[in-house]
């Protein structure tokens, strides 16, 4: 029997020209684009990233966390220590965001992974709460009132200088280029890295776990290996995206920083209208989030409750997110991750994404 | 020559749910290359010691062995790797995984080997148990004779030295049964080490050479299959419960 596997499908290799496409145009933007729409984009990208990373969590790893804003905070505030308290340059001190969410991330896992269900999600948030209320006692920090990046510190971060040159900008727009293009980077980045895990051994195991733990055990996946693996990372990569969040900001506060409606609710919101369980549903749950937010977030908690409203309907009528109705339309998967089996040349159907009209 | 070796060997393995005492002092040893049946009644325990065999669930007291290594505590993902394959009795798909996929898991962490070399057995499984014309639809769109194939196969895929193989053959027409019939026996032929827990006594009988009688938790017998069945004892309490 000739047997042959592959994953990619007529509407991947496009959408893998049309991706490397859209990054080339990235990276060149800010020669032509206005500073709001830098700015624009930069709440875009930062957000799809969260999102991913919420994605892959609980998606595909079956662990709905409620705390991640306890990485962006944690993450945020290590920037900030790294640079008020010891004179790093900014952008460097944003790899600190990540190491602190990631050694965070192990005593929150140790707990949480003790935990089931709605119990888990409690848990996450109960040790964010926690965190913000310690990191509010850091009183060099600005303790419970917050504080600014210093502007000797946000006059010469590193780059900025040669991009205010380069684009013939101010310092001030200069800075949201930089935190522009590392936000590109880290959503290039993060989506490769998922997109890699999905595709390799290891996102079977993910996806198997999250349909069954106990027969992915029984197959031979090793459960928990995997669970902190795929925690840990997302927690690094989410302190990262909030040590450069709030490296644009300039300014931190412990409600802002460990807010859960903005780092957590928002994410979720955004990961569960584009579709939750595939690549593809953070990047339309975000611009739709983007899309609502520009034109109604000044009705204040009218906007809120609008917000509520829209998750609900989706998950109503469309369980799978609007990626997940379109995909089960059309079959059509951007970032496919399925193997499908060619035997002989022959056998097979279109990839097969019907799950939800099946009970 | 040398003395058969021995696969599994269950020493006075116990188990309880609460008051209730599921698995009864149990012993029992199955050499290399045996198809050995277990029966019993609904709710004999017969689930629950396949649990016991393969780590699902640990024993209260006693001890299991596999070839030869104390597996008493040993988890279930570890078993599996040592070579302890099982079906589920309800089945348990990976229902966002097609069916290929359900098997490429099982065999890449089964068999602790890369993806591309086990696609052309997994292939092959799926040929074996009639599942190829499913290969790339999602499990959980499956029926539930196809999960029950699915069950058998995923099992065949993480390369078991002892397959445990729970209530398969219920459902299936005679011409299915007797397909299945030929892929087990198939797998004993190769030399793999077979428990079959079924109901449908013309199948398991024209497989296994030895039969396990269990109620309430207890070994009520163990022997050549005609000797169990002609025993009145069996007769009373397994067949008296058919009619
Ligand atoms: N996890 C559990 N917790 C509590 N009781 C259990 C559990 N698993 C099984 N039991 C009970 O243990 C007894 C034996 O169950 P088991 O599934 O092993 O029986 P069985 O012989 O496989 O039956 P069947 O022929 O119906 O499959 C039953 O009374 C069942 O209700
Ligand atoms: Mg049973």
């Amino acid at each position: 029997m000739q047997v042959t596997v592959t994953t990619r499908t007529r509407a991947s290799t496009v959408a893998g020209f049309v991706a490397l496409g859209l990054i080339a145009l990235g990276l060149i933007l800010p020669a032509f684009a206005s500073r709001s729409l830098i700015q624009d984009l930069f709440f875009i990208l930062t957000m799809l990233t969260l999102a991913q990373l919420w994605n892959l969590i609980a998606g595909y790893g079956g662990m709905v966390s409620v705390g991640q804003q306890a990485f962006v905070g944690i993450g945020a505030y290590a920037m900030f220590a790294g640079v008020i308290l010891w004179g790093w340059d900014p952008v460097p001190a944003i790899l600190l965001g990540g190491v602190a969410a990631f050694l965070l991330a192990i005593p929150m896992a140790f707990f949480a992974f003790r935990l089931q269900g709605a119990y888990f999600a409690i848990g996450t948030w109960v040790i964010a709460e926690v965190t913000r209320l310690v990191i509010a006692q850091w009183k060099t920090l600005g303790g419970g009132t917050g504080t600014s990046l210093p502007r000797e510190a946000t006059s010469d971060i590193i780059g900025v200088a040669t991009i205010a040159e380069l684009f013939g900008l101010r310092d001030a727009a200069a800075r949201d280029v930089l935190a522009y293009w590392l936000a590109l980077a880290l959503a290039v980045g993060t989506m490769a890295a998922i997109y890699a895990l999905l595709r390799s051994r290891n996102g079977l195991a993910l996806t198997a776990l999250r349909d069954n733990d106990n027969a992915a055990r029984s197959v031979g996946v090793d459960a928990g290996r995997l669970k902190w693996l795929v925690f840990l990372a997302a927690a690094a990569m989410t302190g990262l995206v909030g040590a450069l969040i709030y490296m644009q900001t300039a300014r931190i506060s412990p409600d802002a920083a460990f807010s859960v409606t903005s780092w957590t609710a928002y994410v979720i919101f955004i990961v569960v209208i584009g579709g939750i369980g595939r690549l593809e549903g953070p990047i339309v749950g975000v611009l739709v989030f983007w899309g609502l937010q520009t034109a109604f977030s000044d009705y204040g908690s009218w906007y809120l409750l609008a917000l509520g409203l829209i998750a609900i309907a989706v998950m109503l009528f469309a369980p799978r997110g609007l990626w997940g109705l379109f995909a089960s339309r059309t079959g059509i998967a951007l970032f496919p991750v399925q193997r499908r089996l060619v035997t002989s040349g022959l056998v097979t159907g279109q990839p097969n994404t019907q799950r939800e009209e099946v009970t | 020559m040398t003395p058969p070796v021995t696969v599994l060997d269950l020493a006075n393995v116990s188990k309880s749910f609460g008051a209730l005492k599921v698995t009864d002092d149990v012993s029992f040893s199955v050499p290399k290359g045996q198809a050995l049946g277990i029966i019993g009644p609904n709710g004999a325990g017969k689930s629950t010691l396949f649990n016991l065999i393969t780590g699902n669930i640990l024993a209260d007291t006693g001890r299991v062995t596999f070839l030869d290594q104390d597996v008493t505590r040993t988890p279930a993902m570890t078993r599996v790797r040592m070579g302890v394959g099982r079906s589920f009795q309800i089945p348990q798909p990976f229902e966002g995984l097609t069916v290929f996929e359900n098997l490429l898991t099982a065999a890449a962490f089964g068999q602790a080997k890369r993806e591309a070399e086990v696609e052309a057995e997994c292939a092959q499984i799926l040929a074996d148990t009639e599942l190829l014309r499913r290969a790339n639809d999602l499990a959980g769109s499956l029926s539930l004779l196809d999960r029950k194939r699915l069950e058998m196969a995923r099992a065949m895929a993480t390369g078991p030295e002892l397959l445990l193989l729970d209530e398969i053959a219920g459902g299936l027409t005679e011409g299915e049964c007797q397909a299945l019939v030929a892929t087990i026996q198939a797998l004993h032929a190769k030399g793999t080490t077979i428990i079959w827990i079924e109901h449908v006594l013309h199948a398991l009988t024209s497989v296994v050479e030895r039969l396990l009688v269990l109620d309430f938790g207890k070994v009520i017998g163990i022997g050549a299959p005609d000797q169990i069945m002609a025993s009145r004892e069996v007769r009373e309490i397994y067949l008296g419960l058919e009619v």
